[in-house]
């Protein structure tokens, strides 16, 4: 369970989902409703798929996989449309592309085709807790800092009346990005073994590829060969 | 060398000379081009500006201090460099802006832009403009509310603020515009820095002269423009002295971290600069694209300087394909 939630949260440490990480958690309530609709969902279809893992062909498997998984985002998405009609209408276009969502695929053919059902249900739970968990806290960020609000309370501090306006760049795209990209740094920290990056000179720069500087140093330093530039780190 | 307090053999890798230049020498020199910029600003909007220029400094350079302590890396505020952006986001805020946008920007630009990255050197874009276009998106109101010069002249200076469009706003209205002279001498309504271009061209040629930046980046930014409005059969004077053009040309375009080291990567970079710029302010839906376009060369500039790579002197002509 702690698995699912940090060391190996989907969002966060997995980096899948981003699409509607992104795009719904604006509003911290978006963000709670879109994390249970998925979880329901990754529960239901792992059991199903785990619980059919023995009949389903290898060779199309991934069509199966989504047909199951289409068919629960259905109900779901028919259950929210009957007892929440607000937050379908929030939630928009990003509730029925909870198929193609990547946790749930990924669960699916990772986990789920080779466990017992009652494991991968539990497998389901946790990374949905862990995907709902990630959801919240961008939520409540992007929505304090952005809108004034939480949970559609207002905050006294960042709304009209008192000390500044809300920062209506945390409830843009640019915003979003910039908060998921402070909550994958904290999650690895939290998560963090106690060995550390390894240091590889220029090669350690993002910019590393296109630099001009370090082009002689890391020419021809490629993945396959990255013990060797380690070794010999900064040879300009 | 007879210095007889000298040790008689002294080992120490090159380089054995050193030009006494050093990284707080350009910036401050880069805040003494700022001076007159500033005084004028000081002179058009009161306290107001100086009060915003001073706390933009103040909380840049304790920001830099802060960042540097908590990620216990080398102190760097000495070097003089924080000030700078501060003066820099200054200049780039409306004169009646509250306060505290200010300082957030002020913390933006260091901590965000600039720390996150590895400090000094290791930003990819310019902090100050960063920090402006963050203030421009999260609160657009207070960012576009300008005031007419000496407006803090009048009687209650407090409740009176007279607001009025800059001259880019007006043209792009079509009402009328400043007369040249008002336009050079910075006599309209803008940001607090970039409205007296006179200022800013002797700010300019001070660092000319001190070589602290090379002509290439300013001439090819302002060339641009001016080329680009005369085709497109608008008045390039005004263009070249309304809006950010001079401010961004001279001292935000040629920040040392964030524009091409070669002179073709310079000229490139310049022009396309000066082309962004006038494809917002012919096209876009802002009245002003400065900013964004140093920005967007600021990100292209690692790719500027791949394509721009000299070789050196007496090294192998590179294989194709590198």
């Amino acid at each position: 369970m702690k698995r699912g939630v940090i060391v190996e949260n989907p969002v966060l440490r997995l980096v899948l989902g981003t699409c509607p990480t992104l795009a719904v958690t604006t509003v911290a309530s978006n963000a709670i409703g879109m994390g249970i609709a998925a979880t329901l969902v990754l529960i239901c279809s792992n059991t199903v798929i785990s619980l059919l893992r023995s009949i389903i062909p290898d060779k199309v498997r991934i069509p199966a996989y989504i047909t199951v998984i289409a068919g629960f985002v259905s109900i779901v998405q028919m259950l929210v449309k009957a007892f929440a009609p607000a937050l379908d209408e929030s939630l928009g276009i990003y509730l029925p592309l909870i198929v193609v969502n990547c946790i749930i695929l990924g669960r699916a053919e990772m986990y789920a085709s080779k466990h017992a059902p009652a494991l991968s249900a539990l497998d389901g739970l946790a990374m949905g807790s862990g995907f709902t968990a990630a959801l919240l806290c961008m939520g409540i960020i992007r929505e304090a800092l952005g809108e004034g609000t939480l949970f559609g309370v207002k905050l006294p501090l960042l709304s009209e009346g008192g000390m500044m306006q809300p920062i209506l760049f945390f409830s843009l795209a640019p915003g979003g990005f910039f908060v998921f990209g402070m909550l994958m740094a904290a999650a690895n920290r939290l998560s963090r073994k106690k060995e550390l990056p390894v240091r590889n000179g220029c090669g350690d720069c993002p910019a590393a590829a296109t630099c001009s500087l370090s082009g002689h140093a890391v020419t021809g330093h490629s993945a396959s060969n990255h013990g060797a530039a380690e070794q010999g780190g900064r040879n300009v | 060398m007879e210095n007889q307090n000298l040790p008689k053999l002294s080992v120490s890798s090159s380089p054995h000379a050193h030009c006494g230049e050093s990284t707080a020498i350009i910036m401050q020199d880069v805040l003494i081009a700022l001076v007159p910029a500033a005084l004028m600003a000081a002179v058009y909007f009161g306290w107001r500006a100086v009060l915003l220029m001073l706390l933009c400094i103040g909380s840049c350079v304790l920001t830099e201090y802060v960042c540097r302590r908590v990620m216990k890396r080398p102190q760097t505020v000495g070097d003089f460099s924080a000030a700078v952006t501060g003066v820099l986001l200054a200049f780039n805020l409306p004169p009646t802006l509250n306060p505290i946008y200010a300082v957030l920007g002020s913390v933006f630009a260091i901590a965000v832009v600039k720390q996150m990255f590895g400090g000094i050197g290791m930003n990819f874009v310019n902090p100050a403009l960063a920090a402006r276009i963050f203030l421009l998106i999260s609160f657009p109101s207070h960012m576009s509310r300008w005031s007419i010069p000496f407006f803090y002249l009048s009687a209650n200076a407090d409740t009176d603020i007279v607001s009025t469009a800059t001259p880019l706003a007006q043209a792009a209205a079509g009402s009328g515009r400043p007369s040249y002279t008002d336009l050079f001498i910075g006599l309209h309504g803008g940001c607090l820095g970039e409205t007296c271009t006179l200022a800013l061209l002797i700010g300019g040629m001070y660092l000319l002269l001190r070589r602290i930046i090379t002509p290439e980046v300013p001439l090819c930014f302002l060339g641009t423009v001016a080329l680009t409005a005369l085709a497109a059969g608008q008045n390039p004077l005004v263009h070249l002295l309304s809006g950010g053009v001079m401010l961004g040309a001279i001292f935000m375009a040629t920040d040392y971290t964030t524009c091409p080291v070669n002179r073709a990567g310079k000229i490139f970079y310049g022009v396309g600069c000066g082309l962004i710029t006038m494809t917002i302010r012919l096209f876009g839906s802002l009245p002003e694209g400065v900013s964004y376009a140093i920005v967007l060369m600021n990100i292209l500039t690692p790719h500027i300087e791949t394509l721009t790579q000299s070789s050196p002197f007496g090294s192998e002509v590179r294989n194709s394909g590198k």
